[in-house]
Parts: structure tokens; sequence; C-alpha cells
């Protein structure tokens, strides 16, 4: 066995715990006395700690180290949460997520040592009188003191399920090599917590935290049935060291999803063997209450974690029901070649209704065949039946497939509060992020893509949007500014509005800069109203602030938002008043895959068009077609609306009699509208779309393919690229 | 890529031999994922001329090259013998290559082929990376990734 196969684990744990202290922290800045947040941010850090000393990466286990020093101290109340405090914190959790990034890349946690941010941790520790190496020191002072009497029963306390190992040749010649050596004999026995979904990984785990000290010499079961998860919550070994009991308790401890470890010298047969062991034994029996000694002495020690592990699986079964299917942190970096495969965790129960929605779509298929064997003349409505059953077995199926590529948003939003609070320390501007509907679900492509515009916006609205609090107190405003990120569902869309009480988008300044770059001529920067002034921003290279900062106004930004957005098949809208602030309304599709479209037909061949896109299907006399700027339009009821010839457009004839009635798919964009004319409808069919691969994508306006129920191909409109 | 050529010099590879005209040529067997019988081309508005659309490949959708339209010759006559070659290499994307026919497989060794230099690379060989001796005719061996590149 080799630790890599673990990396997976690895890498989500770490993820989720990085973005736990993240938060953890955000909070602690807010509340700096919390003791919740504080043992919260003490746990994640340990764990992290362990885990990356476990998986071998020292340099990531040397800097979790350092930081859990100052939590400690923290929790301990020897050290007080201060600014400057929290800033390094936050630059060490940077530098730990970069271990983690490049692990995820490379599996090695390359050689960056982070010694500068080592040095500030263990500067807070230094300042503050208390090191954590005299607190240990102190801590063994009393333990021992202890000790003498706590001896016996200690040793009676000891002796557990390793007693009834039951040892071969092998081992009982290991366990008297052993103590010919002079190595302490331990006994343990290790609980997994019941949540645990890798049993073998994490007794491999405890079998290589083990190791780092002693010799495991025999384990109950055995280790081929451990490896095999052959065993229930618990498992017990026997282990020689030369160094502590202590030591591997902590290590065994610093495995997650270890619920609890209990261990005392070894006894047994071997004890009766060598004699010559009892003062060894006794004064290990000492360091076991000496652990003890430090429990019961630091009421805020050792003792709670383990309450607090117990804790845990509630907790985290909770989130994990909330998060549902979510891998903990969608990997932002598809780019290079990383290290583990992309995954989405499923629940085991929309696993189980894909089960039946397959077993019912063999039984659907089963009646087809046997319809269809039997009797010809009467089969006319038995097959109806059995397709109208099949179309609903088919439905179902696919929504529970959708259901299963769902994750919610929070796996990219939740990085946001950070985010604002550094821009906010950067630029000197106090703000504020209120997130709602982190729990919306949205098609784990779009969710992946959708974190880099979010955070355009959302940088934008910080440094651009709200202004210096001198401004708003001016203005009459709270000298805080607020940013809103809300999400919800609306129908078949999802809706991500991205708000900020600043001071809006100036229209005058939008237009001057437009005339001034000559996108516009004077005339017509002011003829044009102001929402299309405002899509000018979404324009490559038009940037507005006077100043490029670091953060925005370098004019990438909007325009890639825009396209990333509409890559996705979504769109953007601003709406803006000047001096309240601004909204950004970003509106996606639940999913990517499959969608309703209405089947034209143009010049003999077939189209699909979204159904999304389409207002209403008109009959129009080509006497009604009117001819505005070299342009054909349609007065419908009183909106006048351009016409597009499909047949021109996809560079085809049509078919239809240039006398009849045309057929005229209004599609909608916006509030633009545009009549498509097409020669037939076939009617509303559900589509899978399909990419039509890198070759043939240069034509804008169609967005895919795909495969008709005959097995033939038919291209998808895109009608938004089209008006 | 041309230089595979020169690397060994007992080397045996196996091409495919196809006709385009009256002209036979060859592609290299490793990038051939499939042939297919000529089947309904979905046409796509918009795209170079040697782009015939796309088809339905088991349910993937592939675009469909003309191997005559893109060295220059008149269009393509569909007949009963038209097969679509699907193309899978590393570095592009799954194509369908559409020929006239195809004839048969031949084992070349490197001793059957002369490589051709770039001098001489010009309208219907500009995209051969050496010709073929197989018993009496000369096959045209194509270098895929000059076909493919740039599309």
């Amino acid at each position: 066995m080799d630790v890599s196969q673990y990396l997976d684990i690895f890498l989500d744990e770490s993820k989720e715990h990085l973005q736990n202290l993240n938060t953890s922290v955000l909070n602690l800045e807010q509340d700096p006395e919390n003791p919740d947040t504080i043992s919260e941010i003490f746990r994640a850090a340990h764990t992290l700690k362990g885990m990356a000393g476990t998986m071998g990466y020292k340099r990531m286990q040397t800097l979790t180290h350092d930081m859990e020093n100052v939590f400690s101290e923290v929790r301990e109340g020897k050290l007080k949460v201060n600014a400057a405090m929290v800033d390094v914190l936050f630059r060490c959790l940077d530098a730990i997520e970069e271990y983690v990034t490049t692990i995820q890349e490379t599996s090695d946690e390359g050689d960056n040592d982070n010694e500068p941010i080592i040095k500030e941790l263990n500067a807070i520790l230094e300042n503050k009188g208390a090191a954590p190496a005299a607190e240990e020191s102190a801590g063994k002072e009393t333990a021992s003191a202890a000790s003498g009497a706590a001896a016996d029963q200690g040793a009676s306390a000891a002796g557990g399920a390793w007693d009834s190992i039951e040892l071969n040749e092998e081992e009982q010649k290991a366990l008297e090599d052993a103590m010919m050596a002079n190595k302490k004999l331990f006994g343990l026995t290790v609980y997994v917590q019941e949540n645990c979904l890798l049993k073998a990984a994490r007794a491999f785990l405890v079998f290589k935290a083990i190791e780092e000290s002693g010799e495991i010499i025999a384990t109950s079961p055995s280790t081929q049935d451990i490896e095999d998860e052959k065993f229930e919550l618990e498992f017990s070994l026997i282990v020689s060291t030369e160094g502590e009991l202590d030591t591997i308790l902590e290590a065994v401890k610093s495995v997650s999803e270890i619920a609890d470890v209990k261990g005392a010298p070894f006894t047994g047969e071997a004890a009766s063997a060598a004699a010559a062991e009892a003062p060894q034994e006794k004064a290990g029996a000492a360091e076991t209450e000496k652990a003890a000694a430090k429990k019961t002495a630091d009421t805020t020690a050792v003792a709670p974690v383990k309450q607090e592990v117990a804790k845990r699986p509630e907790k985290k079964a909770d989130k994990r029901q909330q998060e549902k299917a979510v891998p903990a942190k969608a990997d932002k970096k598809p780019a290079g070649k990383p290290a583990v495969n992309r995954t989405v965790r499923v629940d085991i129960e929309k696993l189980d209704s894909l089960m039946n929605l397959v077993s019912e779509l063999i039984i659907a298929k089963n009646s087809l065949v046997s319809t269809a064997t039997s009797n010809a003349a009467t089969t006319g409505s038995g097959l109806n039946e059995q397709i109208e059953y099949l179309e609903s077995v088919t439905t179902n199926l696919h929504e529970s497939v959708m259901k299963v590529r769902m994750v919610p948003i929070e796996s990219v939003v939740s990085k946001f509060p950070r985010m604002i609070r550094d821009i906010s320390k950067q630029l000197n501007k106090p703000m504020e992020l209120h997130m709602t509907g982190e729990e919306t679900e949205l098609d784990r492509t779009v969710v992946d893509e959708i974190g880099d515009p979010l955070m355009h916006m959302l940088r934008n609205s910080a440094d651009h949007g709200l202004e210096m609090p001198e401004e708003r107190i001016a203005r009459g405003k709270p000298e805080t500014g607020s940013i809103f990120l809300d999400a919800y569902q609306d129908g078949n869309n999802v809706v991500i509005e991205v708000r900020d009480d600043g001071n809006g988008i100036d229209t005058e300044a939008v237009r001057r800069k437009a005339i001034e770059r000559g996108v516009m001529t004077e005339e017509q920067a002011y003829a044009a109203d102001d929402s299309e002034i405002i899509n000018l921003l979404f324009m490559p290279s038009f940037s507005t602030a006077k100043q490029v900062s670091d953060l925005s106004g370098r004019g990438v930004g909007l325009d890639v938002v825009k396209s990333k957005i509409e890559a996705l098949s979504g769109e953007v809208d601003v709406k803006t008043k000047l001096g309240e602030g601004t909204t950004f309304t970003i509106r996606l599709p639940l999913t990517l895959a499959i969608i309703q479209a209405l089947m034209v037909v143009v010049g003999g061949e077939k189209y699909a068009i979204a159904l999304s896109g389409i207002q209403t299907i008109e009959n129009v006399n080509p006497k009604d077609v009117k001819t505005v700027e070299s342009k054909e339009v349609i007065n419908l009821r009183g909106t006048v609306i351009p016409l597009l010839r499909m047949d021109y457009i996809l560079e085809t004839e049509s078919k239809r009699n240039p006398g009849d009635d045309m057929v005229v798919v209004i599609a909608k964009k916006g509030d633009k509208l545009a009549g498509l004319v097409v020669d037939e409808l076939i009617g509303q069919q559900e589509i899978v779309i399909k990419s039509m691969g890198k070759y043939i994508n240069k034509c804008k306006f169609i967005s895919g393919a795909t495969i008709l129920g005959d097995g033939e191909v038919a291209l998808i409109i895109d009608s938004n690229a089209l008006i | 890529m041309a230089n595979e050529l020169s690397t060994n010099v007992n080397e045996i590879v196996q091409y495919i031999v196809i006709r385009i005209g009256d002209e036979q040529y060859g592609i290299d067997i490793k990038y051939i994922d499939n042939i297919v019988r000529m089947q309904q081309i979905t046409r796509v508005p918009q795209v170079p001329g040697y782009f015939k659309g796309v088809i339905n490949l088991r349910g993937e959708v592939l675009p469909v090259l003309s191997l005559r339209v893109k060295m220059g010759l008149n269009q393509d006559e569909i007949t009963k013998d038209t097969r679509i070659i699907i193309i899978k290499m590393d570095q592009h994307e799954p194509i369908g290559v559409m020929v006239d026919s195809v004839k048969e497989v031949v084992n070349l060794s490197s001793a059957e082929i002369e490589r051709v230099g770039f001098e001489s690379r010009e309208d219907r060989g500009a995209y051969a990376m050496g010709i073929g001796k197989h018993e009496d005719g000369l096959i045209t061996l194509l270098d895929m990734d000059l076909v493919l590149q740039g599309l």
C-alpha cells in the first residue's frame, strides 16, 4: 500500500478544513472571544497538521503545526486575538492552500518553506511570553507528580481488546525480540467514527502514524482483514516502541475520522514471560496516567477534543446533508494536469432512485418487445400505452440524472466573504458581504465556471461601486458599504444577483468616455438611452475607473464576465441608479445538457431552437412585411419586429411558396425581439445537446447539435446570437 | 510526423490505402479509429467548403472533412464505395475524413518509403510525408497532423 491512493481523501478534506478555517477566522475577527469558534479553529488546524504529517508533507505539517500552536495559546486564553494576528493567520491559510493546490497538481508539496510566515507566527507566540514549550513541560511536571499513586489504577485500567489478540509464531517472535531489545510494549484499541467512509484507509493512516514512532507487532483483526475493511468500528493492535505511549496516542488521534483511541502497556502472557519488563511497564502506565492527568488539568485541553470529536459526526452529517452531493470544494484549476480526477459525491438515495428507474426501463423495454411480438392486430393501443410508460420513465430518469449532477453554489461562494474582507483591508474601505441562497443548486459544470465571473463582479462592486467612507457619510449612507450576493431559482433558471449600495454607474461619465474613445460619436452617445450606454461597459477594454487599481479597472473584467456567462448560455443584466447602487443580475439555465426545443424545417433541413428563447409563433402574410432602412420588419400588435430570413442565414433555399403565409418564430433576448422566418414547424421536443467539436464551432449562431430519434443530426440555432 | 520515418531503418508501418480520384494515398493505421460507410451528413452553414457537415457516430456528433476539397480537387461524387474514415489523433479532436474508396491495408518498411522534402510539396502533395512503393503502384503517404492542422 502506498499513500497516493488516499490523496483524494486528503485533498478533499484539506480543502474542507481550509474553507472551514477561513470562515472561522473571519468569524473570529468579528467576535474574538467566542470559545466555540476558537475550538473549531483549533480542531481544524490540528486535523490538518495530522493529515499533512501522515501523508508525508513535511513543509505543510511544519506550517500547520506553528499555526496550531498559536490557536492553542488563544484557546487557553494566553493570547488575545487582534487584527495583526488575523492577518498573519490569513496569510498562513493562503500558504497552506498553495501547498494543497501544488499537491493536487503535482502530488508534491513543492519547496516553498514559507519561512516569513512561520517567523511571524512564532513572533506572535514569543511576544506573549508563554511559549508552548514551557506550557508543555509544566503539564508534564504536574502529571508526573500525580503519576505515582495513579499508576496502579492505570495498570488496572489497562488490559482490553488487545489482550485477546492471538499471536502466531512470527508475531510471538517479534514480540519477544522487542522485549529483548528493551522496547516498551503497548496495546491500543482504535475506534473509528461511525460515519467513516473508508475505514480501511483510516486504519492504514493509523498504521502509518504509529510506524513513525514504533512498530506494529500484531493486530486484531488481522492486517489483511483490516485492509479489506473486514472490521466493525474498532480494531486493536500491539505496538513496540522506544518512545512514549502519549506520542503514539496523539499520532493516532491526529488521523481524522478516528473517534477515539485507548492505549495501555501490553501485559497478558508477555508480562509473565518477562518479569524484567515490569518496571518498564509501570513507567508506561505512568505515561498513560500522565495523559489522563493532563486531560483533567487543562480543562480545555485534550479531553474536550474527544468530546468534540464525538460531536463532530452529527455536525458533519448535517453539513453533508446540506451539501448533498458536493465535492468539498470545486477545484478551481482545470488547467495543467491535476493529480486527481474531478468527482461528484453522490447521495446513495439519488443512486437508488436511478437504479429503480433503470429497472423500470428494462421492464418497459420487455413489455414493448412482448407487445411487438404478440398478435399484430391488437397491438395499436397496447403499443401506445407502452410508449407512454416508457416516456414517463425516461423523463423521470432524466430528472434523476440531472439531480446527481446538481451541486449547491455554496462550494464557490463560500470563499467570497474572505475575499471581501481582504479587499476591505487593502482599500481601507469598510464593507460587508451579505449572502443568501448559497444552497441553490446548479449543474456541476456551471458551478465550476461561475466562480470567476462572480469574483470579478464582486471586486467590481467593492472597488468601483462602493464609495470611500467619507463620501458615504457625506451622502447620509452608513459608513460601511454593503454588497449583497443573492441566489435563487426562478423556473428553469437560477438567478444570481450581485448588488451594492454604492455610487451606481455614472452614465454621463460612460458617455464621455465612449466619445473620447471613439466608440460612439457625440450624436450617437446622446441619442443612446442609458441601458445602451451601460451595455458599453461589457465591451472589451472599456473601463471607467479613473485610476487603475490592483483590483480592477484594467479593462478586463466585465467583458470577460459577459462572455463567460454567455458561454454558459446565461445572460447578464445591469440595473443602476446614480448615487444609490448597482445590481448585476445573472440568469443561468439549470442545466446545459438537455433542453426543450422547438423543431423547425428550413429548406428541407431540420433545426432546433431552444424554447426558452422563443416568445410566440406567428403566421404572417407576406404583404404585411414592411421595409425600414432596407431591413424587413413586421408590425406585430403595435411592436415593430425585424425579420430574419433563416433560409438566407443558413445558406439554403426556402421550399415554401413565396405567396403563402410565413411561419415566424418570435425570439426574445432581454427586451429585444426578432422574427425568425422558417418553412415549417415540427413541434416541441426534448433534445440532448451535443458539442460539435472545435473544428466547426466558428459558426456563431449554431450552438451545438442534437441527435434525433431516427439517428439524424439536427443543428441547434442559438436565437440569442442572431438578435 | 515526418521524422518518425527516419527513426528505424527496418521499421514496418501499416497503412490503409485509400483512393481519391486516380491516386492512391496511405494513412497510418494507428490514427484510424473506424471506417464507416457513407451516411446522412447534416450540412453546417458558414463553414469552409471542405467541411461536408456533421454525422452521428454512435451517439457522438463528428465533423466530416472532404479530403478531395481540402486538396483542392473538385467536389466529391458520392458512390457506393465512398467511405468516411474516423481519425483519432492525440493532438486533434476526432474527425471523419471522406474518401472515394478504401482499398487495402499494406505493410511498408522504411526501405520502401521515399521521403518527400519540403521543397517538392505542392498541390496534392502538400500533405505528403513520403511516397511508398508497393507492388506496382505508388502510394502518397499522408501526414495527417499536417492535414488537420489549422482546420
